[in-house]
């Protein structure tokens, strides 16, 4: 899951934060991060909300509001804890918090656990394998641009349009791992 | 360019201007060109990329897309006193959510193959930025009539935009271009010997990179 089928480049999954963060190496960390936490915490809760919630009483056309929902009273309530537990984690992961209730990542890991039938031990793996394949295309991503901002680029090609060449020959990379598994 | 999007045809604080229906083509047509979601304002990629392998699925995501942003600015332009301002980003949430999931249960039951082909992407236009982003900044603060104008123009230059997208990946990548199963033209070697480089997710980043270097380029999009 992490290398395989990534996240970012194969799925096209995150891909806000996958231009947005990755200008600064420990900006992108940071991010990863609190990512795979909130994604761990969703799936876990979105599985257990799937198999005895909405399979039982027929009413799976819901799981999208509740889904959201769910993922987004979670991020408010880390949010509001490491605020009140640890003052540092939250200078450096704070920001980037209210931008994971947006994330289309996390709500495509829930979507697509409860598509594959996983359980909750399988889900909370595969939470933990995406989210580990999304840093690591972030952190690669983050260094690239920062040598990137040195180099002298055609000026119609600054910004945006070079990150997604740059995507596109990570994307090309990664997809030598399609089919390995 | 992040500048450019900060002026005043965004922002959504000016005063509704009282001639409505210069108002109304002003804002419709603002969506397609000055603030194209994809070109100029870089939102809602996610979309860009996964679905627009086919003319087929682009149509889908682009429709889809349009539909949700339509109810949702009617309903949060229609409540936007009643919404207290503390909760307003959950109750955008809630609304967009539920045309969504209308959204999928109509493409369930009449197009199918859709459906299916579009898989969790459908689901997905809940968190698509553009939606919210437009909520939060337009259909919350002006009135219903200018709401649906704002909609149907971002919804319309979405959908082009996907559609341009499309249109370079399946042609290259298969060599010819169909809609609903018919087929409107091949391309004699090239749908012999298909790029399938396009098709596959290296090259959507590709074409979209290339597309917005080219925009800038045109000055259809003047850079920084």
């Amino acid at each position: 899951m992490a290398i395989v089928n990534n996240l970012v480049l194969a799925r096209f999954l995150g891909l806000c934060p996958f231009f947005g963060v990755s200008k600064k190496i420990a900006n992108a960390i940071s991010m990863s991060i609190a990512v795979t936490f909130v994604m761990l915490l969703a799936s876990v809760s979105t599985t257990v909300i799937f198999n005895y919630l909405l399979v039982p009483f027929g009413v799976e056309f819901m799981q999208i509001v509740l889904y959201i929902l769910v993922i987004a009273s979670l991020v408010q309530i880390v949010e509001l804890t490491i605020r009140r537990t640890n003052v540092m984690l939250y200078n450096s992961l704070g920001i980037f918090l209210p931008l994971i209730t947006t994330n289309c990542a996390i709500l495509g890991i829930a979507l697509i656990n409860s598509q594959e039938l996983f359980t909750v031990l399988e889900s909370s793996v595969s939470a933990l394998g995406a989210g580990a394949g999304f840093g690591l295309v972030l952190l690669i991503m983050s260094g690239i641009r920062e040598k990137l901002d040195y180099a002298d680029t055609p000026k119609s090609m600054k910004g945006l349009p070079i990150a997604f060449l740059t995507g596109a020959l990570l994307a090309l990379a990664f997809l030598g791992f399609a089919g390995m598994v | 360019m992040e500048d450019k999007t900060k002026g005043c045809s965004s922002c959504g604080n000016c005063p509704p201007e009282t001639k409505t229906g210069g108002v109304f083509w002003k804002e419709f047509t603002k969506g397609i060109v000055i603030s194209n979601p994809i070109f100029i304002l870089a939102l809602g990629l996610c979309p860009a990329l996964a679905v627009t392998g086919t003319l087929n699925n682009a149509l889908g995501m682009g429709g889809g897309v349009l539909f949700v942003l339509l109810g949702a600015n009617i309903v949060i332009s229609m409540l936007r006193n009643a919404i207290p301002s503390l909760v307003r980003i959950p109750i955008f949430i809630v609304v967009i959510a539920t045309f969504v999931t209308i959204l999928g249960l109509l493409f369930e039951a009449y197009i199918p193959p859709l459906h299916e082909s579009l898989g969790i992407y459908l689901p997905l236009i809940v968190v698509n930025c553009i939606i919210l982003g437009r909520a939060e900044v337009f259909a919350s603060r002006n009135k219903t009539s200018i709401s649906v104008a704002d909609a149907l123009g971002i919804g319309v230059g979405f959908t082009i935009a996907i559609i341009i997208i499309s249109l370079f990946r399946e042609i290259l990548g298969t060599g010819a271009l169909s809609i609903f199963r018919f087929q409107i033209f091949s391309i004699p070697v090239l749908s012999d010997f298909p790029v399938g480089f396009f098709v596959s997710p290296p090259g959507a980043f590709l074409v979209i990179g290339v597309l917005l270097a080219l925009f800038r380029v045109i000055g259809v999009m003047d850079s920084e």
